[in-house]
């Protein structure tokens, strides 16, 4: 009998129930509750006058409405009235159905759920961990099994504790070798979803796998299974090696002590045998990544960053090829503009995939000592949380960020998605480590790049984007 | 939820790959703390030439002329036809509860993003995997026959032309009972409550870590 993947480990010590289809019941451990997903699940249960099935497994905060300043305003900082309702219709939520913890607006502890999640400890190696957000397939780079769910399936885990689904298929993609000088996690992202496409890992839940993976930090490893989804993939996921254990140990949910050894011996077994079979094996060089841009309105529109805006012409696929054409229209590209020339009007660094601190640090080593560029006209740093926040200013990074011209926020989604004030006009042309460059996304008509946090503050300070290896 | 059992409608043929949940209804419309009210405002960049905001009237806002869903020929249509990976992107229901207020009860496509697809389920949304090449000639008979219509049988599981072919699709058995039926899970799944009672006090047992 063949061995089992690290996927078939944490479905089958979650598996409750199994029909003869495959149609299974699977526990959930881990419920992260954020206000734009769950009014209307809580609204439900309390329509049905069903009860939380385990209170103690629910984790709450505000972070996609959040403004990123004027915090000292409290509640009226959020000048959107639809937005502060949200905000406030969680508070009254979890008042009235519970939650292991909550960490709401203007809290020290409060920030994007997938950055909050483990540096507390509430995501754990083992664990199941669902979220109304697809990019919760960011704790899967803690050995656990994650992924994003819609409000029905909230309101189904909070009544159940359980999901309904079917096991997915078993993908694992192999990135061998020893990554340059500048590559990050965010670029391994990016060439992976280049090279499978954004349908590439649908219906797979991945495992990301080899040296250049293994040579990725707790934080790189975040980064790439946060864009899992993007490929795809509802679920991404590294195997437990050392760092991932170390990374645990005295986080403020973490196991202590004798309980802590039991944990720890435990999660060492989360790792796929060495004869376990996959469906499907993608193997990339690591010597081959280099850093990346994207140019379209998808994140497989990518591109190096020595690289061109490509000809739609020359796209065989006519589907692909409407694509192309349509994005760069939408992008004001012209084919063949090499990704250098390419100026632009602001700066993000923050969202779930890059917001944390080696985020920030490796953007505050490119911004040390140099100036934002006088045609950007605002670049932006956001920490994933306030203990993100705090880490990063008791480094001394805020001040170097500020030095540099960068703006310093308060933490939260932000400049992402723009469900608060920070959007982009229309024609606005930014560098952004976020995860999504699709049409509209960080604000209508907005035109979005995504690259690594040192990329991002490389673009800043030369006003287009630069080669962040050819920087001293 | 509605049950769905079969459908027959007015085909609109949205011809783009990778059509995302931001564009199926944008950011600002998920700030309702509401199930319902996200008809007028789906595919809110492509449909209008302003921006649409959560609290604002949308009668009287500027159409997009070129879009398909405001041209003559497509209003009223309840069937869309679209291209692969259609629902890419996050994991808003608002995105099916939008297209369901809009009027849209089954869309066809080669491919469908995971998440999409189990929210619209769950909602009563058809969702219909066909072959690219058999979507290709969906997608000429659109826009060849004004009016074209598809009658969509979700118990004989087919798709049926005007001209009378018809084309059969899959769908997992325990998702066809719940939408033929209009059951929602939670109910189906505390029928079991007493199974997952006996494995979370194993769980607690194997892993008591994730208990305290």
């Amino acid at each position: 009998m063949a061995g089992k993947t690290l996927y078939d480990k944490l479905w089958e010590s979650h598996l409750v129930r199994e029909e003869a289809d495959g149609t299974a019941l699977i526990y959930i451990d881990r419920h992260l509750v954020h206000e734009v997903t769950s009014p209307q699940a809580y609204e439900g249960l309390k329509l049905a006058g069903r009860p939380v099935w385990r209170v103690d497994s629910v984790v709450a905060t505000a972070d996609h409405n959040t403004p990123t300043r004027n915090w000292e305003r409290g509640l009226d900082g959020i000048t959107d009235p639809v937005s502060r309702i949200q905000v406030e219709t969680l508070d009254k939520n979890i008042k009235e159905f519970k939650a292991k913890v909550y960490f709401p607006f203007l809290d020290k502890k409060q920030g994007i759920v997938h950055v909050i999640g483990p540096e507390n400890g509430a995501t754990l190696p083992g664990m199941t961990v669902v979220c109304g957000d697809s990019h919760t397939s960011t704790h899967g780079a803690c050995a656990a099994l994650a992924f994003g769910i819609g409000t029905s399936e909230v309101e189904h885990v909070l009544a159940t504790q359980c999901m309904v689904m079917k096991k997915s298929k078993a993908m694992q993609i192999v990135v061998e070798g020893k990554l340059g000088t500048g590559v990050t996690g965010k670029d391994v992202a990016l060439a992976i979803i280049g090279h499978i496409g954004t349908a590439g890992g649908t219906g797979h839940a991945v495992e990301f796998a080899g040296s250049a993976i293994r040579s990725l930090s707790m934080e790189g490893r975040m980064t790439l299974c946060n864009m899992a989804i993007e490929a795809g993939a509802r679920a991404g996921m590294v195997a437990v090696d050392d760092k991932t254990v170390d990374y645990f140990k005295g986080r403020l949910f973490a196991p202590t002590g004798a309980m802590w050894d039991k944990a720890a011996a435990y999660w060492r077994t989360l790792v796929s045998d060495p004869d376990a079979k996959f469906d499907k094996v993608i193997t990339m060089k690591a010597e081959d990544i280099v850093p990346q841009v994207t140019w379209g309105t998808s994140p497989e529109m990518v591109t190096t960053v020595d690289g061109k805006v490509p000809d739609p012409e020359k796209e065989i696929n006519p589907v692909k090829r409407e694509g192309y054409a349509r994005a760069l229209v939408y992008m004001d590209l012209k084919p063949n503009t090499p990704i250098r020339d390419i100026k632009l009007d602001k700066v993000f660094i923050g969202s779930c995939t890059n917001s944390r601190i080696e985020d920030l640090r490796a953007a505050a080593a490119v911004a040390k000592g140099r100036k934002v560029a006088a045609n950007i006209m605002l670049a932006m740093v956001v920490p994933g949380s306030g203990q993100v926040k705090a880490q990063a200013e008791q480094e001394g990074l805020d001040k170097i960020f500020v030095e540099a011209g960068f703006e310093w926020r308060e933490p939260g989604c932000s400049m992402c998605l723009g469900m608060n004030e920070d959007q982009l006009s229309p024609g606005e042309r930014c560098a952004s480590t976020s995860n999504r460059n699709f049409e509209g996304r960080q604000g209508a008509g907005g035109r979005t790049h995504l690259v690594s946090p040192a990329m991002a503050a490389a673009a800043a300070v030369a006003g287009h984007f630069v080669d962040v290896r050819e920087l001293n | 939820m509605d049950k769905f059992v079969r459908q027959e409608g007015l085909v609109a043929p949205l011809d783009r790959a990778n059509v995302d949940t931001d564009a199926i209804i944008p950011k600002q419309f998920l700030k309702s703390i509401k199930r319902t009210g996200f008809g007028p405002n789906l595919f809110d960049e492509w449909r209008y030439l302003d921006k649409g905001e959560p609290d604002r009237e949308n009668a009287g806002r500027p159409l997009n002329p070129e879009f398909v869903l405001n041209r003559q020929r497509f209003i009223g249509a309840t069937v869309m036809l679209a291209r692969e990976n259609f629902g890419c992107g996050s994991s808003r229901e608002h995105a099916p509860w939008a297209l369901l207020q809009f009027g849209i009860q089954t869309i066809i496509a080669p491919s469908f993003a995971d998440i999409f697809y189990n929210n619209s389920l769950k909602n009563g949304l058809l969702l219909i995997k066909l072959d690219p090449k058999i979507i290709d000639k969906l997608f000429s008979e659109t826009n060849a026959n004004t009016g074209y219509r598809l009658a969509v049988d979700l118990e004989q599981q087919t798709v049926t032309t005007p001209s009378g072919e018809s084309y059969s699709f899959d769908i997992d058995p325990h998702r066809k009972h719940c939408m033929l039926n209009g059951l929602d899970d939670i109910g189906l799944t505390l029928g079991h409550a007493d199974e997952i009672r006996a494995f979370e006090a194993k769980h607690k047992v194997s892993q008591p870590w994730l208990f305290s």
